[in-house]
């Protein structure tokens, strides 16, 4: 069943038990250098503060470290492993560059408090991002404060409050398509709204009539995600945004999909009000496991006075400095100024591309999600006809009448030697395979997947029990997540 | 562009195949109007030297080789080599959320391991994979205490760190969570009185730090008993996680909200750090952000899920218990490799040297003339002086001898005049402190 497999091998992964498993009393990693000060009576200083023991904590040698974790992390895929297709997630190259210029020794150890006179070095990295990303979005204005997406929406709706509120009424909802991300009703939520759905169109994009129906007085904002979860160019989006503004509602665009549109088009010259970033995703800095992530908010002159403080200014004598008197700002959304590092790296993305490279980037991830739509249309079904940006969505209605549900295909898919793509999102399509190549792969890499794609078709058909049992050739079978929520184990205890 | 893998031959066969005649076809979705017709106005494409350049540059504007004794909520500590060895395995830093556990093994186990260890350091039953930072955590925090008691008042401590508190007022606006603040007494902590005054029986959480951003180790036990009586939830921060080596942990609070930045996290201007949320057991529904949690596959082999994710945005959507999605994996796993390499042993040896330098300081602050400006309460590795002079006029001096002073508090608290906060780790040396202890006697 494996003869067709092209692009990997099984070879022999160590086994590692838990750190806590190979601990025992003297085992040393660290060593301190001697303390040049007088010793300290602890007890006497902390009284009853004190802390007598650590109790589990491991105890091990620096070998067994470095062991331990290089072991563990063999048996993770990766991108520098290969195509990575999840969808809505922008698994696209992390240069080693950016990684480099991060740990750079004046930025990796700037405090954060630090006198503002030796902080221009970073506050200039924070400037030109905003600058070049104001550029990109076509945006006003912009706060790099925001920690990830989710963050960022919660920023950008905080802000259209804050801009309804100054108009004198903040207003009671948000429309969410029934195509978006999880974290836009959750954000609507957080900021105070009731969640209405919209429903797509046979296209999957937005019906403009029903919109219209949908829209009065007591709506705030439209969150939507352009290109759509369905890889879809909301086509119609400044009618879109018309009809919001007629009754004097805002449009926040999503941009987790905005690696489909640098370059080519700018969300501010569309009509969007406000929108999310994501630097994980568009901006190439790595996603490390599930984070940490980045999510600027940009914004048009409008909802400006309402940033999160501090903002970024330059001071006559053309130093940076910041500025916390902003008396109509939301306040803060996270300490000190987000995720630096991030800052850097997606600096160094921009930098090494420059605009002809970015609008190379989107072109080719466009081209690459095309080429694999064009070549498994048919084999699997395309629920929405409409053109594909940056991701195709498939559904896995051809297969479920043999029983094999997008998971089992997905689960095969690793046999393969790919990371399967997004399974069951978008929700408005049932059995969902949503699939974002992104712009990082070559043509042999998406002529390998395809192929996998392919011989799992014809597997579904002649040999559906290999993938409904898939994988068949990772360290560990698929494992049981209905007894992991039942009985929760979620930490180690000695005596186990 | 060096990072794209087709030349122009693949990219015409692919257009071939897809029956297009050129890219631009395949944008056609777009109305013309909005299309972009020029290039980017953005800088031209740099080498990788020239980019390595410009970062160097930038570095050297931000001053290099300076001795430090900020805190404040970002600490200084020496990061082991071994750390970025480790976390810059692509296996690690190029991989998503393990949300398909059979490749992701790895990442599945190192979390399971960050969340038992900060279990054993903070003394509560679970932890959950990261959250941001320490600041929005502690608002996740009370946003937990409301979930869980039905109630929605929160009471804040005034010597919470102040962005912490900025951040919670920002997130609990709109949540209809109405915030008070209760002050402190002349040894630095929390108001054991006001505090009970504050707190009623629609009191949902009470957040306190410790050790606070005075450098002051509250009262826990005491404050924990005092909220519980109303039938409120202890939420407790905790800025400088190396404190958790010498000073007893938290374990009378409902809610534990870490940042663990101090566990082998670069400064780094401020971020990424990793916020981490612990609870008790039966709060385990309600905590937000991702777990892993141990299962077997289908031949009895262990193995680890996330786990519990009916409370997350992608599943309950507006019901979640948060939005929070992308979290602080990587640097997790930094704070992660960290606790290992130090250990039972070395993170206690650790934070006694921290205890030793800060009281070192203190002493030698106060012979130069400075005082204490808090007493009778225990300090961890920072601590707050009073100067006869402006503490910025000190800084400036120090400065020149390339050494950042501490953080003066007049911009949050107005009422502490020529009052700075001070702090000492591991890295602080003797000979920095002496030149310090120097120039605040001036």
């Amino acid at each position: 069943m494996n003869s067709k497999i092209k692009k990997a091998e099984t070879h022999l992964s160590q086994n590692e038990g838990l750190i806590f498993e190979k601990s025992s009393p003297g085992k040393k990693a660290y060593k301190l250098p001697p303390l040049d000060v007088p010793e300290v009576d602890a007890k006497q200083l902390l009284g009853d503060a004190i802390r007598e023991d650590l109790g589990h904590m491991p105890e091990v040698s620096e070998i067994e470290i470095i062991r331990h974790f290089t072991r563990i992390s063999t048996w993770n895929y990766a991108v520098d492993h290969g195509m990575y297709p999840l969808g809505s997630c922008t698994m696209k190259y992390n240069a080693r560059v950016n990684e480099y210029v991060s740990r750079l020794s004046g930025l990796a150890d700037a405090h954060p408090y630090q006198p503002t006179r030796i902080s221009q070095g970073a506050l200039r990295i924070m400037k030109m991002l905003s600058d070049q990303l104001i550029e990109i979005t076509g945006m006003d204005c912009i706060t790099l404060q925001p920690a990830a997406g989710a963050h960022g929406e919660l920023t950008g709706i905080l802000l259209v409050r804050a801009y309804l509120e100054s108009q004198g009424n903040p207003r009671k909802k948000i429309l969410v398509p029934d195509s978006a991300h999880g974290t836009n009703p959750a954000t609507a939520a957080m900021s105070g709204y009731a969640v209405e759905n919209i429903r797509s169109n046979a296209a999957g994009m937005v019906d403009i009539a029903a919109l219209e129906a949908q829209v009065n007085e007591d709506v705030a904002a439209l969150m939507l995600t352009n290109p759509n979860t369905l890889g879809v160019f909301e086509q119609e989006i400044h009618k879109i945004a018309d009809v919001l503004h007629a009754k004097g509602a805002l449009l926040y665009m999503d941009g987790a999909n905005m690696n489909a549109l640098v370059g080519k088009v700018r969300p501010g010259d569309f009509g969007a009000d406000v929108m999310h970033l994501n630097l994980h995703k568009t901006f190439s800095t790595p996603h490390g496991g599930g984070g940490p992530g980045s999510g600027p908010v940009a914004c048009k002159k409008i909802l400006e006075p309402f940033l999160p403080t501090p903002v970024i200014i330059t001071k006559p004598d053309g130093t940076l400095g910041l500025d916390y008197d902003r008396p109509q700002s939301i306040g803060r959304v996270r300490m000190f100024y987000g995720n630096f590092g991030m800052f850097v790296r997606a600096l160094a993305y921009i930098m090494a591309n420059g605009p002809e490279g970015l609008r190379l980037t989107t072109e080719d991830a466009v081209l690459n999600a095309n080429y694999i739509r064009k070549h498994l249309q048919g084999l699997y079904e395309l629920p929405f006809d409409t053109p594909t940006m940056h991701e195709v969505v498939f559904s896995d209605k051809i297969q479920t009448k043999k029983g094999i549900k997008t998971g089992d295909i997905a689960k095969r898919l690793i046999d393969y030697g790919f990371h399967p793509y997004t399974v069951s999102f978008p929700l408005v399509v049932p059995g969902a395979l949503m699939i974002e190549p992104t712009e990082s792969e070559s043509k042999e890499e998406l002529d390998l997947f395809i192929d996998a794609m392919k011989q799992i078709a014809t597997e579904a058909e002649s040999t559906p029990e290999v993938v409904t049992q898939a994988p068949h050739r990772t360290r560990i079978s698929r494992l049981d997540e209905t007894a992991a929520a039942r009985k929760p184990v979620l930490r180690w205890k000695p005596g186990k | 562009m060096r990072y794209l893998p087709k030349s122009q031959s693949d990219r015409d066969a692919m257009l071939g195949d897809i029956g297009v005649k050129s890219v631009d076809d395949l944008f056609a979705a777009i109305p013309a109007e909005y299309r972009l017709t020029r290039d980017l106005s953005i800088p031209r494409s740099y080498a990788e030297s020239e980019i390595v350049q410009f970062f160097r540059d930038r570095a050297a504007e931000n001053g290099q080789g300076y001795v430090t004794f900020l805190g404040a909520g970002a600490y200084s500590h020496y990061r082991p080599v071994v750390i970025d060895s480790l976390i810059s395995r692509g296996e690690f830093f190029t991989a998503y959320t393990p949300y398909q556990p059979e490749i992701a093994q790895g990442t599945l186990q190192a979390i399971f391991e960050f969340q038992s260890m900060i279990c054993e350091l903070t003394g509560m039953d679970v932890a959950n994979a990261s959250m941001y930072d320490g600041s929005t955590g502690a608002a996740e925090g009370l946003m937990m205490a409301v979930r869980v008691t039905g109630r929605h008042k929160s009471v804040i401590a005034a010597t919470v760190h102040p962005e912490y508190r900025e951040v919670v007022t920002t997130y609990a606006r709109h949540q209809g969570m109405p915030l008070s603040t209760v002050g402190y007494l002349k040894n630095g902590r929390v108001d054991l009185e006001a505090l009970d005054k504050a707190v009623d029986n629609e009191t949902a959480g009470v957040l306190i730090q410790s050790p606070n951003f005075f450098g002051v180790i509250e009262d826990i036990a005491a404050v924990a008993d005092l909220v519980h009586k109303k039938g409120a939830l202890l939420v407790v921060s905790i800025a400088e996680a190396v404190s958790l080596g010498i000073v007893k942990p938290p374990a009378e609070a409902d809610i534990v909200s870490l940042e663990a930045q101090s566990f082998g996290v670069p400064l780094g201007f401020g971020g990424p750090y990793c916020g981490v949320m612990a609870t008790r057991e039966k709060f385990i529904r309600q905590i937000p952000g991702r777990l892993a949690g141990e299962t077997v596959d289908r031949d009895g082999k262990r193995g680890f899920v996330l786990t519990l994710s009916t409370r997350e945005q992608h599943i309950r959507r507006e019901k979640a218990t948060s939005n929070i999605c992308t979290n602080q994996a990587l640097v997790a796993l930094m704070c992660n490799i960290f606790m290992t390499i130090y250990g039972k042993q070395g993170l206690k040896e650790l934070a006694q040297q921290n205890l030793a330098k800060a009281h070192y300081a203190a002493e030698q602050f106060k012979k130069s003339g400075a005082s204490l400006v808090f007493e009778g309460a225990p300090i961890f590795n920072e601590f707050v002086i009073r100067t006869k002079t402006y503490p910025r006029a000190i800084n400036d001096r120090l400065l020149e001898q390339k050494i950042i002073g501490g953080f003066p508090l007049k911009r949050f608290y107005p009422e502490l005049e020529n009052a700075s906060v001070w702090c000492c780790t591991e890295t602080t040396t003797k000979a920095s402190i002496d030149a310090a202890a120097k120039e605040v006697a001036r």
